[in-house]
């Protein structure tokens, strides 16, 4: 382990990190140098407060501003805490497996098929109607893009719930929670406390990253908040999208400073965070040094049935609503039944070749650099990859616009290349977090022997480090692969309308296009991942019947 | 606050059929007793169960008594009965002070009555400064040493040593196990220790159970 | 120098399209790419391009790509961003769909390849001539920078199953409005078909309709549009959701219709019922409202951008779109319904005999029943009269 390899593992480790994060810091850059009114090609150079103060005159700013502080931290708040209710009963049980579909699934096709669920004219209403509510026409109420934004919330924690669980889980996988509860039980903890005093709390560090992500993504996320979000003045993502979107240069200066506007939000936003964390566990720690044994009682399995049932009945009016032909409200069922919508005529199945495309190519790519870099990158890596994170908290809208723009000066085309690297910088940490951890608990006695018997470090990875790892690399490729599927915003700037995956689709459709190709979208958008988790899952077990110890357990 | 732990027939069972032969026992206040058996026979399983710990897809059955009643039926947080795990189980989020804290019986009231608790109790083990350290910081013995404490603070009524001392080096080991009995014994709790060391059934002096396959009687 | 450039470049246009430039012009188009960037918010529309798509392959060897927009204002500000980046060549726009605002702002800002329609073979089909409503956009001469492939007309529909007595005109429709609170909205104005709805309201109740030929100004702006904004205050608190929330398009509109939320719903196609009720989307007894004093009516355009990459395949697909059975199979109501942009004096027998045989549906209206064309405002009234609607209900 001389100076040399020290150098070479430095230069491989800032190559790949360039490599994915280019396109973000590009984006950002551009768009900064925008919203300080400088963009040569149209002949402006900054510095120049223009667009900052033509974006505090746009009508609806301040307005917009509170509504995503709002809606992006009560759906953080309510995802982690319903997150913390319903770990203590999934743990240990088959039924955390169910969770697969709803991490699989774009927030956008989640958010389609809960808007299809809850609209006035939704399946729920149609249920209940007119049996129940006397409804026959539907009812004037705002369910969806209510001024409040409650229903937006609500379709974030939909998705994001389930995610945080799931990370929940895999911390609490590597803990002795059954001792750990015994431990706080014999001191005379009911089982309620003991989760929340012991157990919980021991997990914490493995859950704060993606607590930031998730806290981020709901400040930033433009796809939920166009199906379900306030319309007037909608969010500001989607304020954002439509000044870039608007065909008028003079909105775009002032859109750039409100994705710089945005990128300081999330930051103020994790501030906050950072401090209800403070208070959150000074809490706790008094509670514990209190000796509180606090009411007796056990974790229930309420939280999980809130989000399992309404993410089941989306999944269903989706489903129907791909194949109903005629369906006058308020029956139950459609009238007739038709799969038009599943037929070639909306280019359904071309986008679902390319969603699957760019998947597949950008998770070949995350996956090689990502071996790669925990080849070469030994104890450095471990500093270095929390910054490969950065993809995940910078709002898209303060770099997408901004990368389209800097490829287009670089004279590369949209299309895509420019998605798949866009794509790229979203899933390389995904793919890394996933694998980071087996690669170093993998056992080095393997390595060993290999090298002992004359085995170069190129055959040792290729021919005993990776086919004894495949059930991770399965996972990460599963996780990656959704991660690329659910990218809105990236892909639509960065195509430029010429690459439409099953998301983007479902997106346009879904507020203005038929509501059955919609549907059909939406439903096959969110399929795709989980038949790749569900895919990645049983590869092992398939390659590796006659191999107990790598089988693992699905 | 002292009692007498009386395990009447009690088995473990594994789908309906029992591990070893049916035990029967009475420890007296500040008395340890020790099981000893095989590897796998269901030593730390018999602990479990009486602590209430026991998971499916394992079962127990016979009785647990405290001072002659029977606390079978009682969940785990209302028996008191106090485990000594072999990796001392401190939480690594509180600091030791925060362990120990946490182990004393909430009807300590107030804050300077608490934390004075806490100073004794760290004395008591040889650690006076130790109440703001991470646990991960302490050595083997040292974090044993904050278990057993955090268990006496609770004012168990009775205590279980699941293999405590395994994992020592044999010089800390015989000073650990000497420290943890001297305790038991100054506050007069009855203790059921499980061990595979010879050497720990003879410290702790009390009665010793041998589990034996459910064909022979376990002695 | 520059000045004999300039003069030839005028003499080409000038001259007939001749057969060997047509030649030429398929012969390059051949294996191009055309990325048509085209609103995608009707299915049928949507189905018949990939139609055209499979068509044109065939026959020319052209691959068309229709980049499904909802807002044709995305593909001009591609163009816009690549204009800004010095990219005036090797465009990722081959061909938009266009009329109005956004063919007014090309157009004046010279992002247009022009003068190619006068080049397209089947453009002898076309009534070009000064004035004709197929070289007119918004009250702008289109001078060969846009081609038109089908027509547009706004219409108003309902179920008679729910209201037997539809209102006939805009006026009337906000005393509907006030007698059935909640039963009526119309897209947000960001929308066009929203902005339209605001347009066939100004039309209907400007003081005076000449003025709206002209670009607005403030005087002109002021008189003309005070009676909307009257009648629009009046009809507002009476809309769907109070007036506060707005449908996104007319395809949910559609829906809201279907639904029952509403009782009208409207487009700018008069075979929109008609298609909404064969796809099941409205049901059978749905009618278009008849509006005697005429509604609004333009022309549906596609343009080449200055910098299109696959300039030669852009004008075949127009060409194309002008190709009298292609217009027929558009008319056709089982196909698209789109009303055909060609002049039927220019065609020959067997031809309009096709157009003459088309099947009709009870939901569809003859042209004569929709009464007259009102012809379209200056495109600077729609642009604001949308930032003017924004602002008052953003408020």
């Amino acid at each position: 382990m001389g100076a040399a390899r020290r150098a070479l593992s430095a230069a491989a480790l800032t190559a790949v990190a360039a490599l994915v994060l280019a396109p973000v810091l590009a984006g950002l850059a551009v768009t900064l140098a925008m919203s300080a009114g400088h963009l040569p090609a149209l002949g402006l150079s900054g510095p120049d407060a223009g667009p900052w103060l033509r974006l505090g005159a746009q009508p609806g700013l301040a307005q917009a501003v509170a509504l995503t502080l709002w809606t992006g931290g009560a759906a953080a708040a309510l995802s982690l805490a319903l997150a913390f209710a319903a770990a203590p009963a999934l743990h240990g049980s088959r039924a955390a497996r169910l969770l697969a579909p709803l991490i699989g699934a774009p927030h956008a096709a989640l958010a389609v098929g809960f808007a299809f669920l809850v609209a006035p004219w939704g399946w729920l209403a149609r249920l209940f109607s007119p049996w129940a509510t006397g409804w026959d026409v539907p009812p004037d109420w705002p369910t969806v893009n209510d001024p409040l934004g409650l229903a937006l919330i609500a379709g974030l924690v939909l998705k994001e719930a389930p995610f945080l669980t799931f990370v929940l889980l895999a911390a609490l996988a590597q803990r002795p929670v059954a001792r750990d509860l015994a431990a706080a039980r014999a001191l005379g903890y009911g089982p309620r406390a003991a989760w929340r005093l012991a157990v919980l709390p021991a997990c914490w560090p493995a859950v704060r990253l993606p607590v930031m992500i998730v806290l981020a993504y709901a400040l930033s996320a433009v796809d939920p908040a166009l199906i379900l979000g306030p319309t007037l003045p909608p969010t500001l993502p989607v304020l954002t999208l439509r000044w870039f979107a608007a065909g008028e240069t003079a909105m775009v200066l002032p859109g750039a400073a409100a994705a710089v506007a945005q990128a300081l939000l999330v930051a103020a936003a994790i501030l906050g965070f950072l401090g209800a964390e403070r208070l959150w566990r000074a809490r706790l720690a008094a509670q514990a040094a209190r000796g509180d044994r606090g009411r007796p009682g056990r974790p229930g399995r309420g939280a999980a049935l809130v989000v399992a049932l309404p993410a089941a009945g989306a999944f269903a009016a989706l489903a129907l609503w791909s194949v109903a032909g005629r369906w006058p409200f308020p029956a139950a069922l459609p009238a007739t039944w038709s799969a038009e919508a599943w037929g070639g005529g909306q280019g359904l199945w071309r986008a679902a070749a390319a969603t699957a495309g760019i998947g597949a190519l950008s998770v070949a790519l995350a996956l090689a650099l990502a071996i790669l870099w925990l080849q070469l990158a030994g104890p450095l890596a471990r500093a270095a990859e929390a910054a490969m994170a950065l993809p995940l908290i910078v709002p898209p809208t303060a770099f997408a616009f901004g990368l389209a723009v800097a490829l287009l000066r670089i004279g590369l085309d949209p299309g895509w290349p420019a998605v798949v690297a866009g794509h790229l910088a979203f899933v390389f940490p995904y793919v890394l977090i996933v694998l980071a951890g087996p690669w170093r608990a993998f056992d080095p006695a393997l390595l060993r022997a290999a090298a002992a018997v004359g085995a170069g470090p190129v055959r040792r990875l290729a021919a005993v480090r990776l086919p004894v790892m495949l059930r991770p690399l399965c996972t990460a490729a599963a996780v990656g692969f959704a991660v690329s599927a659910s990218q809105y915003l990236p892909t639509l700037t960065l195509g430029g309308g010429r690459v439409r995956t099953l998301t983007t689709e479902a997106v346009a459709l879904a507020s203005g296009g038929d509501r059955r190709v919609a549907a059909a979208f939406g439903l096959l958008a969110a399929a795709l991942p989980v038949a790749v988790y569900l895919t990645a899952q049983a590869l092992p077990g398939a390659v590796w019947r006659n191999r107990r110890a790598l089988r693992g357990s699905p | 606050m002292t009692a007498t732990l009386d395990l009447r027939d009690v088995v473990v069972l594994a789908d309906g059929r029992p591990l070893f032969a049916p035990v029967s026992l009475t420890v007296a206040p500040g008395a340890v007793a020790t099981v000893l058996g095989p590897s796998g026979i269901g030593k730390s399983s018999l602990l479990a169960w009486i602590g209430g710990h026991l998971a499916p897809p394992l079962a127990g059955a016979g009785h647990v008594l405290l001072d002659g009643r029977d606390v079978t039926a009682l969940p785990a947080e209302a028996r008191r009965i106090g485990v000594l795990f072999q990796d001392a189980a401190l939480f690594p989020h509180l600091s030791v002070g925060g362990n120990l804290a946490f182990g004393l019986a909430a009807d300590v009231r107030g804050r300077t009555a608490r934390r004075a608790a806490v100073a004794a109790a760290l004395e008591r083990i040889g650690l006076p400064d130790a109440a703001d350290r991470d646990p991960a910081t302490l050595s083997g013995g040292e974090r044993l040493r904050v278990a057993l404490m955090r268990t006496l603070l609770s004012a168990p009524r009775a205590v279980l040593l699941d293999e405590p001392f395994a994992a020592l080096d044999p010089a800390t080991r015989d000073r650990i196990r000497a420290m943890t009995l001297r305790h038991l014994r100054e506050d007069k709790i009855p203790a059921l220790m499980v061990t595979h060391d010879a050497g720990d059934a003879a410290a702790a002096g009390g009665a010793v159970v041998r589990l034996a396959p459910p064909d022979q009687p376990s002695a | 120098m520059r000045a004999v450039f300039a003069l030839a470049a005028l003499l080409a246009l000038a001259a007939p399209a001749t057969a060997g430039d047509w030649e030429d012009t398929l012969a390059a188009a051949r294996g191009q790419t055309v990325w048509w960037h085209a609103w995608g918010g009707d299915p049928r529309t949507n189905a018949f391009i990939a139609e055209v798509a499979a068509e044109v392959q065939a026959a020319y060897g052209v691959q068309l790509e229709h980049v499904r927009l909802s807002d044709t204002a995305e593909a001009v500000n591609r163009v816009l961003a690549e204009r800004a980046a010095g990219r005036d060549a090797g465009g990722a726009v081959d061909l938009i769909w266009i009329n109005g605002p956004n063919f007014a702002a090309m157009k004046a800002a010279g992002l247009l390849h022009c003068g190619f329609v006068a080049q397209l073979p089947n453009a002898r089909f076309v009534d070009l001539g000064p004035g004709a409503a197929a070289a007119t956009d918004f009250t702008l001469p289109t001078e060969g920078c846009e081609s038109p492939w089908r027509l547009a007309r706004f219409v108003l529909f309902h179920d008679p199953a729910r209201v037997a007595d539809p209102p006939s005109s805009m006026a009337a429709l906000a005393d509907w409005a006030a007698a059935n609170p909640g039963r009526l909205t119309h897209p947000d104005a960001a929308n066009f078909m929203g902005a339209t709805f605001l347009k066939q309201a100004l039309v209907e109740l400007a003081p005076d309709r000449d003025v709206l030929a002209l670009p607005p100004t403030d005087a002109a702006w002021a008189v003309a549009t005070a009676p909307l904004w009257d009648w629009y205050d009046r009809l507002r608190p009476n809309l769907w959701r109070a007036g506060r929330q707005f449908p996104e398009n007319e395809t949910a509109l559609i829906q809201m219709l279907g639904d029952g939320a509403v009782d009208f719903a409207m487009a700018f196609d008069p075979a929109a019922a008609a298609n909404a009720v064969i796809r099941g989307v409205l049901p059978d007894t749905v009618r278009t409202v008849a509006f005697p004093g005429g509604t609004l009516g333009n022309v549906s355009f596609v343009a080449i951008p200055y910098n299109a990459s696959a300039r030669a395949g852009a004008m075949v697909v127009a060409n194309h779109l002008l190709d009298p059975a292609v217009q027929a199979r558009a008319q056709d109501i089982r196909v698209l319904g789109a009303y055909s942009v060609l002049d039927p004096a220019r065609l020959d027998a067997p031809a309009r005999a096709a157009f003459d045989a088309l099947p009709g549906h009870p939901a569809l209206p003859t042209l004569d029943a929709l009464g007259p064309t009102l012809p379209e405002p200056h495109p600077g009234w729609m642009t604001r009269l949308a930032e003017e609607w924004a602002r008052r209900v953003a408020r």
